[in-house]
């Protein structure tokens, strides 16, 4: 997983299709990017927070009774346990770093469950900068508690009203505020997706995924210290994509991206342009962007980065659905046999695993715990409170 | 078919502004009921061009007023092909060009899109999501075809990049008046006057500022340095309230009236 060619092409994925006034600020932020990822102080700089703020190196868990009940030798790595829950905040602490770089004083951003935005108000609160996050107004009512913590933590939390009222929606409200304030502000996209240079600097920015649990890897597991399979949830794709860069240079470690059923993009869709990029989307035969439909706010995004339609593409990744119900059995059996509430992102990669079990029989599985499922309990409690 | 008269819409913008006259070029969402009236009732205006919007479920180019005619529109069933199906059969002599999204181009296929827009005496297109960056494939489909592609130049881009947009556009130069999406404004952004001098400087191809004019007034103003001004959301957001072709038709006639006295 190298830098995209061209305009930031991943084979025929990616690209720059954004509206005329952004594209010197996209140019910018590509420049300044590449400038603070090869300057020491700055990683330096990103380190430390990484380390002493965000509490990195996240373990590589073992899960030995899970394990022995599903067949396989299976280790999830933790950034349930990164500060703000989730895995989101590699990227943010990247971004706001640069962000302040580049002299801009104010982040925008847009979220889905929420905890994407609660990492960029939380960077926006460490690093003294203002914060406007963007959230579906749906999402708002389904995650109540991140939005508080939103707000708790500096931020302005702006309902997205128009559309399916989703993350999706929350994009192009972010996108349009981007355009008229784009001279001071910086757009902290949260996955690997939107225009030329968000997949690939993302993907830098969580690259730090995949390079612990290749290190821990290579201490744990015996022979050639690599797992057979690595298994993600994708949405956007920054977690998936994160910890897909340990291992793709790897020819004999299996890649597997875990779509939720109702907003396949890999799995339902056809490339298409949408939020700047080229990339698999779910859409009408017309062109219109369909609606997502899934259990997790999180993943309810009908496109998907476009470095993961390319590892599609060439069969390097293969991408995977799994459905709301099997979602719902994932979330409470990694509960009870090892002890984590996960987010209900990452319970679609625990579910592919759960399922899949027959085939993944005897292999060594890596599984990427995104985020865990504080956040998620209140659903839940509507859904299974009365099965417990 | 031909394009609507005979001419480019370069060339009847140019031939309207080397006799003197400042161009008026009002959006029009199609596929909202009754919107075929709206196309007719701009022509009778004595308008110079018109711009159809053919609707995209994520315009992030666009305000409240143009997302909520485009969300409306969709709701009526519009699709890509049926709007352009119903003017070719329109009998105005206008040119015209659609504006619409990348996606729905793509998706259309860039030469069948090219193709079907001339076949319905369309001249241009304007693809706010395509950027000079993206712009090789579907130009080569609209060159191929004859279509115009005019392209946005935005206050954010050097001289160096507004050179290269101008070099590309082709029936006029869409010079982006402000920092932001289309929707109206209570005043003229100071950008709008710098931008069409920029272009002015460079350029003999027409120069028409749009996003944030929002009254005769303020397209009168602009004007004084550009040729001309496209206008949107106050047009729709008056279609949108009155339910009427005829509201909207008079008030692109005060457009065009201001325009004329200056």
């Amino acid at each position: 997983m190298g830098e995209p060619t061209g305009v930031g092409r991943f084979g025929s994925f990616g690209g720059l299709f954004v509206p005329e006034t952004l594209v010197p600020a996209l140019q910018e932020l590509d420049e300044a990017f590449r400038d603070a990822w090869a300057d020491q102080g700055f990683r330096d700089e990103l380190d430390g927070l990484l380390r002493d703020y965000a509490g990195r190196p996240s373990p590589l868990t073992e899960c030995e009774r899970l394990g022995a009940e599903l067949g396989i030798r299976l280790f999830l790595k933790r950034e349930d346990l990164n500060h703000t829950g989730s895995h989101k905040i590699n990227n943010v602490l990247g971004q706001a770093l640069l962000a302040k770089r580049m002299g801009k004083k104010r982040l925008l951003a847009e979220t889905g469950a929420g905890q994407h935005g609660v990492a960029t108000a939380t960077a926006a609160a460490l690093l003294d900068m203002e914060c406007l996050v963007y959230m579906g107004e749906v999402d708002m009512a389904r995650q109540e508690l991140n939005v508080f913590r939103m707000r708790l933590l500096g931020a302005e939390v702006t309902p997205a009203l128009s559309g399916s009222r989703t993350l999706k929606d929350a994009v192009n409200e972010a996108m349009r505020d981007w355009v008229a304030t784009v001279e001071h502000s910086h757009y902290c996209l949260g996955s690997v997706m939107g225009p030329h240079p968000y997949p690939y600097m993302v993907r830098e920015f969580h690259r730090v995924i995949g390079n612990e649990t290749a290190e821990q890897c290579a201490q744990r597991i015996d022979g050639d210290g690599l797992p057979d399979v690595v298994v993600a949830c994708v949405g956007g794709g920054s977690n998936a994509a994160g910890i897909f860069s340990g291992f793709a240079e790897h020819p004999s470690v299996e890649l597997v991206g875990v779509e939720p059923a109702g907003g396949a993009a890999i799995g339902n869709g056809v490339p298409g342009i949408v939020h700047g990029m080229l990339s698999f989307l779910k859409q009408d035969e017309f062109g219109q962007v369909q609606e997502a439909e899934s259990i997790s706010a999180g993943l309810d995004y009908p496109g998907v980065g476009p470095e993961h339609s390319h590892l599609h593409e060439i069969g390097r990744a293969r991408y995977v659905p799994v459905t709301d119900d099997e979602v719902i059995d994932a979330f409470a059996l990694l509960s009870r046999t090892e002890g984590i509430i996960p987010a209900l992102e990452s319970a679609h990669a625990i579910a592919w695993v759960s399922r899949e079990r027959a085939q993944l029989a005897g292999k060594t599985v890596v599984v990427n715990l995104s985020g865990r499922g504080d956040k998620d309990v209140a659903q839940m409690m509507e859904i299974m409170g009365d099965k417990l | 078919m031909t394009p609507r008269n005979g001419l480019t819409l370069q060339t009847a913008l140019s031939t309207h502004i080397a006799a003197g006259g400042k161009c008026f070029v009002p959006y029009l969402t199609g596929g909202l009921p009754g919107w075929e009236a709206t196309i007719s009732a701009a022509a009778a205006a004595g308008v110079q061009g018109i711009e159809i919007g053919i609707p995209f479920s994520d315009p992030v180019m666009d305000g409240p007023v143009i997302q909520h005619s485009s969300q409306k529109a969709l709701d009526a069933g519009a699709t890509p092909a049926a709007i352009i199906d119903s003017v070719a059969s329109i009998d105005v002599e206008v040119p015209l060009a659609v504006m619409t999204y990348a996606n729905l181009v793509y998706r259309f296929g860039y030469e069948r899109f090219a193709s079907e827009l001339r076949a319905a005496g369309i001249s241009g297109a304007i693809l706010p999501d395509i950027p000079l960056e993206e712009a090789g494939p579907w130009c080569e489909a609209a060159d191929g075809s004859g279509v115009e592609t005019v392209m946005l130049a935005a206050p954010t881009a050097d001289d160096d990049r507004l050179e290269r947009v101008v070099e590309r556009a082709r029936g006029f130069v869409y010079a982006v008046g402000l920092l932001g999406i289309t929707g109206e404004r209570e005043s003229l952004a100071a950008t709008s006057k710098v931008i069409a001098a920029r272009l002015k400087s460079m350029t003999d191809k027409p120069v028409l500022v749009g996003v944030g004019v929002s009254t005769p007034q303020q397209a009168v103003e602009v004007s004084e340095v550009a040729d001309g001004v496209v206008v949107g959301s106050a047009i729709v957001r008056r279609i949108l309230e009155t339910g009427s072709a005829e509201a909207g038709g008079e008030l692109m006639a005060e457009f065009v009236e201001a325009l004329a006295l200056g």
